[in-house]
């Protein structure tokens, strides 16, 4: 196992389901991912903070508190970007450059250095807000998440910004979601519990596990008299995408956090369609000294049929990390 | 994400402020908190008849709000996983017994290029 610095996370909003149904307290949530040894925390201000945009002095000196209790870091917040919070207009430039500035504030209350641009954010919107962000000591770093990778135009865009301006506070933000190898198997089993096609859904997953061409998948789907479940089901497939790991390594010195999505951790040990046994030898090789942080996405997929357990699911990610991190768990 | 969820089991009520009409528990089905500015519509069909907007109003964390309103209410959230009460009137008193509940909610969600939310629909008892 080669040297590295690469720390253990969670982001709480791998606990969503138990968060929206009130079986898991914010508190209970930290404690989680600190009993698995992931102490680093990526919260969502505007899913787990009641009253936001307003953080009282008293759910700040709690969040602190926890931290101490449970000895874990606040490593990132999510920062989204409501660019049509108006009916009848779009968010001016200053207003989305402002909306950024706020939650850079929130993130320095609850003392997170890191904050995660949405995918929707305009370069221009990182240009307006890098300077505030830097006077702030807190990075501003775009998700790079899927369908979108490093030669898309869009991310190109925000590379140009990034390197023309230099700018410390600016840098990148992988999803592992761009990494997805084979279509996650808890996304298709449910179309088939929601009435889809079998040979239309195998059609669907063979075309995406040969890295076949999935742009008129949805078109197919209709030609061969699917519904709107096989439909939504094409729509997923052009949704996930997979590209080399190793398509970071240029971009390492722009990347100061990971967010580890997975759908399904097996009862093997492994992620059933990312490929973390590959990918986190990249990282190490890259030098990547931040969080794996995880992300929990497959709630929303097995919940009409099976109990959803998120805690037991990021505990085996960690487990997985561990092996392939060389650290021991706690 | 969360469509299964919206219409909460418990809570199915008639109304105590003298009108005729009910309450209906509802949760938004996203995993963040939402302005109201960005909650386009929370349509109710009761017993398979659409509930026009103008006769509902929405009540988040003690707020009530009509659907007119909604559209300009920017600093207010319904938070997630909150269960808002979704009150109606009707030109007749709720009969006792089950009734079926369709909710379906509409959000704005700016990195979408299509309406968000979803639908859910229960057999509720009306409570009482």
């Amino acid at each position: 196992m080669a040297e590295h610095q690469i720390k253990r996370g969670v982001s709480l909003y791998s606990f969503q389901e138990e968060y929206f149904l009130r079986t898991l307290s914010l508190e209970d949530q930290i404690r989680a991912a600190a009993d698995m040894g992931a102490r680093g925390i990526e919260i969502i201000p505007e899913q787990s903070v009641p009253g936001f945009p307003q953080l009282t002095d008293e759910f700040v000196a709690t969040w602190h508190g926890w931290m101490e209790t449970y000895g874990t870091t606040p490593v990132a917040t999510d920062l989204f970007l409501d660019t049509k919070l108006h009916a009848d207009r779009w968010l001016t430039l200053a207003e989305q450059v402002a909306s950024v500035r706020r939650d850079v504030d929130i993130a320095v209350r609850l003392d997170a250095r890191i904050v995660r641009a949405i995918i929707n954010t305009p370069p221009e919107v990182m240009e307006g807000a890098a300077p505030y962000a830097e006077a702030h000591g807190v990075r501003l770093l775009l998700e790079v998440h899927a369908p979108f990778h490093y030669e898309h135009p869009w991310i190109l865009e925000h590379l140009e910004v990034m390197h023309r301006t230099g700018s410390p506070a600016l840098g990148l933000m992988p999803d592992m979601g761009t990494f997805v190898e084979r279509f996650p198997r808890v996304v298709s089993d449910r179309a088939l519990r929601d009435g889809a096609r079998p040979e239309l859904v195998d059609y669907i997953v063979k075309t995406y596990d040969d890295h076949g061409d999935t742009h008129a998948l949805m078109d197919i789907m209709n030609y061969r008299h699917g519904g709107p479940v096989e439909v939504g089901l094409a729509r997923q497939a052009t949704h996930y995408i997979w590209t080399d790991p190793r398509s970071m390594l240029p971009h390492m010195p722009l990347i100061g956090h990971i967010q580890a999505k997975f759908y399904e951790m097996t009862d093997e040990g492994s992620e059933y369609s990312i490929p973390y046994e590959r990918i986190v030898p990249v990282l190490v090789e890259g030098g990547y000294d931040g969080y794996l942080s995880s992300e929990y996405e497959g709630n929303r997929h097995i919940q009409d049929a099976f109990p959803v357990d998120s805690v037991e699911q990021v505990r085996r990610q960690h487990a997985l990390f561990t092996r392939l991190l060389g650290t021991e768990s706690v | 994400m969360f469509d299964q969820y919206i219409v909460c089991e418990e809570g199915f009520r008639a109304r105590d402020d003298g009108r005729t009409g009910g309450v209906v528990e509802v949760r938004m089905p996203y995993y963040r908190g939402l302005g109201l500015s960005m909650v386009e519509a929370v349509d109710l069909t009761l017993d398979g008849v659409p509930v026009p907007a103008a006769r509902t109003t929405l009540t988040v964390h003690g707020n009530s709000y009509g659907f007119d309103q909604l559209p300009t209410v920017l600093h207010d959230r319904w938070e997630m996983g909150e269960r808002a009460q979704l009150a109606f009137e009707t030109d007749a008193p709720l009969a006792p017994g089950e009734h079926d509940v369709a909710v379906a909610v509409r959000l704005r969600i700016s990195y979408m290029p299509v309406p968000g939310g979803g639908r859910d629909r229960k057999r509720l008892t009306l409570a009482g």
